[in-house]
Formats: structure tokens, C-alpha cells, sequence
């Protein structure tokens, strides 16, 4: 599980912007907080470490009550997202409730972060393009009213039973998706942006979690 | 398909690079800043426009050119800082906005007539060539 704090933002889309050189980088554009940080879970109390963040500004008329109350008596704005980070003890230490967590207080460009989105919904999807399947390999040799199916989906009558978990036709999209190891390009912390090499799930306007990457190597420099 | 968030749009605009007014047909001379091995140098590309992409700073432009009776084709992103200078020579008469045709022709055919609307400086660059 990763310990490390993250952030939530929002897609804005993409573009591509030019390096000093001239290389072109295509980059997803992420509205990055800042977020508050509005609970602290401590090993005591909860029996494990966390910190809750809160990004954006909710609609106050179809906040309830009591949820207004906790954030009234934080004396912080009500968010519209609130996100756990499970962290490590003296992570944990460096953040008071009600703080402002910005996006260059954790990321910085050039290192490597995880981000969490759910994925563009495709509704109920046939085998094709749920699951890459290639679809009736022929349309002649007598084929007819067969071009996108599956096939077969088991064996006779040992077992006699459709396995669990093959690959078959329904939702797909929608879920929650992370991509691993995406670097960070540029930052515009004035403008609280985050520009990352690479596309990231989810579509424009979609809720998205930025981690520091839990794998891999630091990039050289 | 929707445009850009206003926060995308301006971070493309400030990275925009102004250059000379030039449009499909015109011959141009690119100054391209390239790199052979450690070393950088400016390589001149010289032929004529046949395509412009727009799209704020995703835009590109595509010259063509005959060398040694080969066809070569380069993309330029418009807005590369790698782009020194960009000289515009004269200016074609065209009717399309794309000049695919002119991959087909070879020679005399594959001219393009001076722009009339362009004629004072279309004329210079004759005279020049």
C-alpha cells in the first residue's frame, strides 16, 4: 500500500508544451488544490496513520448538516472531495488541521507520481473492446452473423461449468484506474497546475489523486 | 469536440511564437537549429509551404522541397524555439489549402504561378531566383 501523501486536483486536458531545447512534450494539464487538510488519523485514536485532504468548494445546499458542522467547527471551507492519505507516523507529524497543502509542497518537476482516476464509462461493452479480443477471424469460409464474438467460453463436460472470471461482454470503464510512474513536467504554482508527461485516466473535469510513484527509480536528472 | 479549459488556453498562449505571415504556397527558408552528435548548428530548409496545422501552439507547418531529384518533406512545430528565422520568399497562387498535388508532379509542372495579390514581393524573389 503506498505511504506516501499525495493531492487532489482536477483534469482541466491536454496540450503539449515546448522544452528549453525544443523537444515537444505532450502533457495532461491537473488543477492541483490546494487542498486543506481537514483530519488526522493517529495510531491511538484509530489505530493506524492517515491524513484526510479536502479539495474544491462544495455546493452548500446539498451538503447535510452534520457534515457542515464538522467543517464549521474546523473552521474551514466545506469540500467538495475528501480523500485519505495513509502515511507513514512522522509524516503524519508535519500536518495540523486546517492547513493549506499547495502543489510544490509535495511534487516538484521531474520526479515520478501514481495518479488515481476513474476511467472514461463505455457502457456495456462486447468482448472486442472490453477486452481486446480479435473477433470471428474471418468473415467468409461460411461465417455468417458472427464477425465481433467471443467464442468459446469453456469446455465440455469436464468441468461442465463456464470458469470464473473469463473474459466476457458488460460494463467496462468507470472504475477506479491508476497509472504508475508518470513524470511531472512542469508545475505553475502560482496557477496551482500540474503538467504531467502522458495522459491520465479519466475525462476532462474528472476527480483525480496525485501520489508521489510507490515503484520504480527516481528519474536521472 | 469541446475547446480547451480557459486555464490550458492560457498557459498555449504563453508560449506562442510570433512569426512572419506567411500562408500555403509561399516559399520560405526556415533557419532550423539542429543537433549532430554534442554539436548544434542552423540548417537551412528552403521550399515551399503545403500545409499549415493550426491549433494555437499544437500547430505545424510541412515545407517541400526537391533535392537532387528527390522529394523531401519536413514538419515544423510552428511555435519551436528551435525555429531561428523563418524568411518568406515569394508567394504561390494556389487554390487548395493542402498541395498534396504537387508530390505527383516533377519539373516544370511542379511550379506554382506568382501570386498575383502578392505580386511586389512575389516579383522580387523571381528576379532573386
Amino acid at each position: 500500500m503506498s505511504k506516501n501523501v499525495g493531492l487532489i486536483g482536477r483534469k482541466l486536458g491536454s496540450t503539449q508544451i515546448f522544452q528549453e531545447d525544443g523537444t515537444v512534450v505532450p502533457v495532461t494539464v491537473l488543477e492541483m488544490g490546494p487542498c486543506t487538510v481537514v483530519n488526522r488519523k493517529t495510531k491511538e485514536r484509530d489505530g493506524y496513520t492517515a491524513i484526510s485532504l479536502g479539495f474544491g468548494k462544495a455546493n452548500l445546499k446539498n451538503t447535510p448538516k452534520p457534515e457542515k458542522g464538522i467543517y464549521e467547527s474546523l473552521g474551514v471551507e466545506t469540500p467538495e472531495t475528501v480523500t485519505e492519505f495513509r502515511v507513514e507516523s512522522d509524516t503524519l507529524e508535519k500536518f495540523e488541521i486546517g492547513q493549506e497543502v499547495r502543489v510544490n509542497d509535495i511534487f516538484a518537476e521531474g520526479i515520478t507520481v501514481d495518479v488515481t482516476g476513474t476511467s472514461k464509462g463505455r457502457g456495456f461493452t462486447g468482448v472486442m473492446k472490453r477486452h481486446n479480443f480479435h473477433g470471428a477471424g474471418t468473415a467468409t469460409h461460411g461465417t455468417h452473423e458472427y464477425k465481433r464474438h467471443g467464442g468459446s467460453i469453456g469446455m465440455n463436460m469436464t468441468p461442465g461449468r463456464t470458469l470464473k472470471g473469463t473474459k466476457m461482454p458488460g460494463q467496462h470503464g468507470s472504475k477506479r484506474t491508476t497509472t504508475l510512474n508518470l513524470k511531472v513536467a512542469k508545475i505553475l504554482e502560482d496557477k496551482n497546475l500540474l503538467l504531467i508527461a502522458g495522459s491520465v485516466p479519466g475525462p476532462n473535469q474528472g476527480t483525480i489523486t496525485v501520489r508521489k510513484a510507490i515503484k520504480g527509480r527516481p528519474p536521472q536528472a | 469536440m469541446s475547446s480547451p479549459h480557459p486555464q490550458i488556453q492560457a498557459l498555449e498562449s504563453s508560449q506562442i511564437r510570433e512569426l512572419p505571415s506567411f500562408r500555403v504556397g509561399d516559399s520560405v527558408k526556415v533557419h532550423y537549429l539542429i543537433r549532430e552528435g554534442e554539436k548544434e548548428r542552423v540548417q537551412v530548409f528552403q521550399g515551399t509551404v503545403i500545409r499549415r496545422t493550426r491549433g494555437s501552439i499544437r500547430g505545424t507547418f510541412t515545407v517541400r522541397k526537391v533535392a537532387f531529384g528527390v522529394g523531401v518533406e519536413r514538419i515544423f512545430p510552428s511555435s519551436s524555439p528551435r525555429i531561428q528565422k523563418l524568411e518568406v520568399l515569394g508567394s504561390g497562387h494556389v487554390r487548395q489549402a493542402r498541395l498534396y498535388y504537387l508530390r505527383e508532379l516533377r519539373g516544370k509542372k511542379a511550379r506554382l504561378r506568382a501570386n498575383p495579390r502578392h505580386t511586389a514581393s512575389a516579383v522580387t524573389s523571381t528576379k532573386k531566383n
